[in-house]
């Protein structure tokens, strides 16, 4: 039987992308109030470069009624696609930690704006940490000719929320990145990513 | 030999790792570890074993995941009793001689508590309790609970572990790469925590290698007085060639571990990554080792879940603001249950240089013991200030000190024979600092000698209980100067002489010196400082005022507290002219050609809107500045979000400039008459069961605040049986309810239906990411409100 590992890693993340900062909290361009709010929200965060990611690989099986993914075998027809010509998949799970949770709450009651602007970063890092993650995995990859797709999560288009289950099971992220799933099957710390990355051979 | 005997001169090796171990027997993905104790006990049998040949003294059950969330009641009893089987039989076959135990291993619940999480404090001490029980029942030496990340999750372990054994336990955190638990607990806090509440050895596991487990140790020996777990990774995992290795090796692993014996760490074990090889090097090493002598740690340490306040040279001040007594906003707030009002205050004073929070609810009209809880439950969700429980009522004392997630400081235990036999077993169950008063069945004497007298007779019953002196600070008491001239003299002398002749800490309630006398602040701080050249610990104040700030600052510059003259020139420097002590709001942009309240509200300008607004009050009736003012600059903002030609986070400053200008109206208004409770339109909000985001719901009920709604917020993942209770309780005609989540709506359907049932007058107005106007009409909503201007508007209909 073969045996998995579940590796852990540690990530410093760039600077904050004000722009997409902006986008998430729904502003189409930029205004003096939005700016000086944003600047002193900004203040306010402790560590806006930490990232952790706990991740594992699988080899892969395709069937016509389901997907062997190594670790569960849901039935979609939209992630199959998705890992179309693919062999394996890394599973994985990343968080940029509590603090956002923590602030939001704080803020939530004596500033909406500024937990509405905490939020957006928070949406901002964590989109970071899983790019900079696939990056780097890309990176590692591409010596053997191989590329990522693109995240694939659970309840996204007919993959059911419910792997959510299987996938906290399988890499046990409570105890290597500090990320619990609730009951209803949200993420807490809430600025957290779980997905699936196909990994496909490039043709030459 | 009884394990706690056998650690005073000894080092206790513990096992290595299992997980990977089982996984090179065949464990398969998503496959529950546990399991194997039934299905593959001589796999389990032989790992343990392997660690008892390898020198363990201790083998922990594989029961880390073993609780009521993945397994039933009877499952559970029988894993428990498998894996306690299983170690019995690896303990009878190993041929090794060293002393030999067996700990039930708790780990994590997997679930986050509340606030941050969904699980609930009490739901997560019946968890483990109930594994604890069944690990006692199966018959083991200890417990050892590990790999906990969070501070409030393992207090609720070893509470669960104290009320449901008496067995030794030891209990150990997983660090991260910043020393830090992953709410935020430094090693102090969790020492001062752990240790109060009566751990046997206290340490870090897994999460990273010995190297970097070594400032967490030092902490940790810095400030307990308790055997110190060391039992770290073999480093991080990496895959060579196909194969998971760990890269510090058995050799250089023991070594580390074994170089911070001198530092504290006398209970030493592996995890992740390690094997019997590594558990074999390390007891070898330690075979001619002995625990290194440490002095028993004197310190008086409170605690919050990330932080500890020390007691000493440099006096702490703890904000006296959260006590109705002579403050009607805070009597309105627990009145009505809001607590809006007492968490403003909590962070102003923490904005203000306050190191601890005094928080009392003591009001004969309300159910004390509730109502405390929750506002300390509500305050450590958005405060990080450790906190003095401030009750007599014995009752509600006990249930906060239960749920506090920290040590707390408890205001208070005095000479009374009744008060010290109610109030030490509390202290000693759940942990804390006690303040004791120094009157007793008699009254206050009327000497210095008698007060210490008193204190003395407290410490000795302290130590019948197990009670150090370190965990008890004396108020002599602060008597009103005006009615005996002398008084004042007697409480100072009273703190010398404690300091002096007891080397107790003092802390005194400063305020009360004054009372009957005009611009009390002047004598209040003139005693302040006379009491800190006193010896006075700790001061219980009023930090938005600025002469007792003027004081302690004074104090600490002109006493070498205060490095670099830091704090003072910080405070002093920035004093304006004005009396009070006040933060100001941040400032949004530079406000000098904003001329009217209106416009104020419109870019959001908050100090501006509210000094404006204050101004404008001197000159106009209340109602005419909300009707010319107010309200025509929400609906400007209002409309230009209609029209989208205004952002959301400029919809939100605008409506917080609004709230902080109505601030002043609703002073004047209430201090004018009565505001007329029964007009008041009232709209229950709440997130629903599961569903852990509250932000726009919180958006949505600032706004309608602004438009003249009284809104009874429930906050996030509420029952619908709460909300149906508030709608009847208020008789709210409208119901708002959020969902961010799929897998949440289903409960928003829940309570729509309950309230169309039992509460049918009431309309309900849904909101939230995943909803779209066809999901609301199909679960029976009213109206579904795309944003938080559409809910207003509904609203308004609504309440035509």
């Amino acid at each position: 039987m073969s045996t998995f590992t579940v590796l852990t890693k540690n990530y410093t993340l760039p600077q904050i992308d004000k722009g997409e900062v902006l986008r998430f909290m729904g502003c189409k361009s930029e205004n003096s109030e939005i700016n000086s709010l944003f600047s002193r929200v900004e203040k306010e965060l402790p560590d806006k470069s930490f990232g952790k990611v706990c991740y594992s690989i699988f080899p892969i099986k395709k069937y016509d009624d389901y997907l062997d993914l190594g670790f569960a075998k849901p039935n979609s027809q939209d992630l199959a696609r998705n890992l179309d010509g693919c062999d394996s998949i890394i599973l994985f799970a990343a968080t940029v930690g509590i603090e956002y949770d923590k602030l939001i709450l704080k803020l939530g009651k004596s500033s909406p704006a500024e937990a509405l602007c905490i939020d957006a970063i928070g949406n901002e890092r964590i989109e970071a940490l899983c790019d900079i993650f696939c990056n780097d995995i890309e990176g590692e990859l591409l010596k053997s000719s191989h590329a990522l797709r693109p995240r694939f999560s659970a309840g996204y288009g007919d993959l059911p929320i419910e792997l959510q289950k299987d996938i906290f099971n399988t890499l046990s992220p409570h105890t290597k990145i500090g990320l619990t799933l609730n009951d209803s099957l949200l993420m807490s710390p809430t600025k957290s990513v779980s997905a699936i990355v196909g990994i496909k051979k490039q043709q030459v | 030999m009884n394990i706690l005997d056998y650690i005073k001169n000894n080092i206790l090796i513990l096992d290595g790792g299992t997980g990977t171990l089982l996984q090179e027997q065949g464990l398969s993905v998503g496959e529950l570890p546990e399991e194997w104790n039934i299905s593959h006990p001589e796999i389990i049998q032989k790992i343990h074993q392997s660690y008892f040949d390898a020198g363990s003294n201790v083998v922990a059950t594989n029961t880390f995941g073993a609780n009521l969330l993945k397994f039933s009641e009877d499952k559970l009893d029988k894993i428990i009793g498998a894996a306690v089987e299983n170690a019995k039989i690896a303990l009878a076959s190993s041929k090794g001689n060293q002393e030999k135990f067996i700990a039930l291993d708790i780990g994590p619940s997997g679930k986050l508590l509340k606030p941050y999480g969904d699980f609930d404090f009490e739901d997560a001490v019946s968890l483990f309790s109930k594994t604890i029980m069944l690990g006692v029942k199966h018959g083991v030496d200890l417990i050892y609970i590990e790999t906990m990340s969070d501070s409030y999750e393992t207090k609720a372990a070893l509470l669960a572990a104290k009320e449901a054994s008496s067995l030794p336990v030891f209990v150990s955190n997983a660090y991260g790469s910043d020393c830090r638990l992953l709410t935020g607990a430094t090693p102090a806090a969790m020492a001062t925590m752990l240790e109060a509440m009566g751990a046997d050895a206290i340490g870090a596991n897994c999460s990273q290698g010995p190297a970097q487990l070594a400032p967490v140790i030092e902490e940790l020996a810095r400030y307990t007085s308790l055997p110190i777990i060391l039992k770290p990774n073999a480093g991080l995992p990496e895959i060579r060639d196909g194969k998971t290795v760990y890269n510090v090796l058995p050799e250089e692993f023991s070594s580390e571990v074994v170089s911070l014996i001198d530092k504290g760490a006398c209970i030493l074990g592996g995890c992740c990554g390690t094997t019997p090889e590594y558990i074999s090097k390390l007891s070898e090493k330690c075979k001619c080792l002995f625990p290194a002598k440490r002095n028993p740690k004197k310190i008086t340490a409170i605690s919050s879940y990330t932080h500890t306040v020390e007691f000493g040279e440099k006096p702490i001040l703890i904000g006296e603001r959260i006590n109705p007594t002579g403050k009607k906003r805070v009597k309105e707030a627990l009145h009505s249950n809001n607590f809006d009002y007492i968490l403003k205050e909590a962070l102003m004073q923490e904005e203000c240089g306050v190191q601890v929070l005094d928080v009392n609810a003591g009001l004969p009209e309300i159910d004390e013991r509730e109502t405390l809880n929750n506002i300390i439950a509500e305050i450590q969700a958005v405060c990080n200030l450790p906190l003095q429980i401030d009750t007599s009522n014995t009752n509600a004392m006990e249930l906060a000190l239960r749920r506090y997630n920290g040590k707390a400081l408890i205001n208070s235990v005095n000479g009374k024979e009744e008060s010290l036999r109610k109030v030490f077993p509390l202290m000693k169950k759940y942990g804390g600092v006690a303040v004791a008063l120094t009157l007793d069945e008699n009254g206050i004497p009327e000497t210095a000698e008698g007060r210490v007298e008193i204190a003395k007779r407290i410490l000795s019953v302290a130590s019948e209980y197990g009670i150090d002196k370190k965990d008890i600070i004396f108020d002599p008491l602060t008597l009103t100067v005006s009615a005996d001239k002398s008084s004042a003299r007697i409480t100072l002398d009273a703190l010398s002489l404690i300091h002096n002749e007891l080397g107790a800490y003092t802390i005194l309630g400063v305020s009360n010196i004054s009372f009957g006398l005009p611009n009390r602040d002047i004598l209040n701080s003139i005693f302040f400082a006379s009491a800190l050249e006193n010896h006075l610990s700790a001061a219980i104040m009023n930090p938005y005022s600025r002469e007792m700030m003027s004081a302690y600052y004074s104090y600490c510059a002109l006493n070498s507290l205060d490095e670099s003259f830091e704090n003072y020139i910080g405070f002093a420097a920035n004093l304006d002219t004005g009396a009070s002590n006040l933060p100001t709001l941040n400032q949004t942009s530079t406000s000098s050609d904003i001329a009217t309240l209106e416009d104020a509200i419109v870019k959001g300008l908050k100090d501006k809107a509210r000094e404006l607004c204050l101004a404008l009050l001197g000159e106009k009736q209340p109602l005419y500045i909300v009707n010319e003012q107010i309200i025509p600059a929400l609906d400007r903002v209002g409309k230009g979000f209609e029209n989208h030609s205004v952002y959301l986070p400029n919809l939100l400053m605008s409506a917080e400039a609004a709230r902080s200008a109505f601030e002043p109206i609703h002073d004047a208004l209430f201090s004018s008459a009565k505001s007329s409770q029964s007009k008041k339109q009232i709209i229950v909000l709440a997130t629903v069961k599961g569903d852990i985001h509250d932000i726009g719901k919180n958006i949505v009920a600032l706004l309608l605040e602004n438009y003249g709604f009284s809104v009874i917020d429930l906050g996030k993942d509420v029952t619908p049986q709460k909300i149906l209770e508030a709608t009847l309780k208020y008789d709210a005609r409208l119901v708002g309810l959020s969902a961010l989540m799929t897998t949440t709506v289903p409960a928003m359907e829940e309570t729509i239906k309950l309230l169309k049932e039992k509460a049918p007058l009431c309309k309900v107005v849904v909101g939230g990411a995943v909803l779209t106007k066809s999901y609301a009409d199909k679960i029976g909503a009213d109206f579904y409100a795309a944003d938080a201007m559409e809910t207003v508007r509904f609203a308004e209909k609504i309440f035509k």
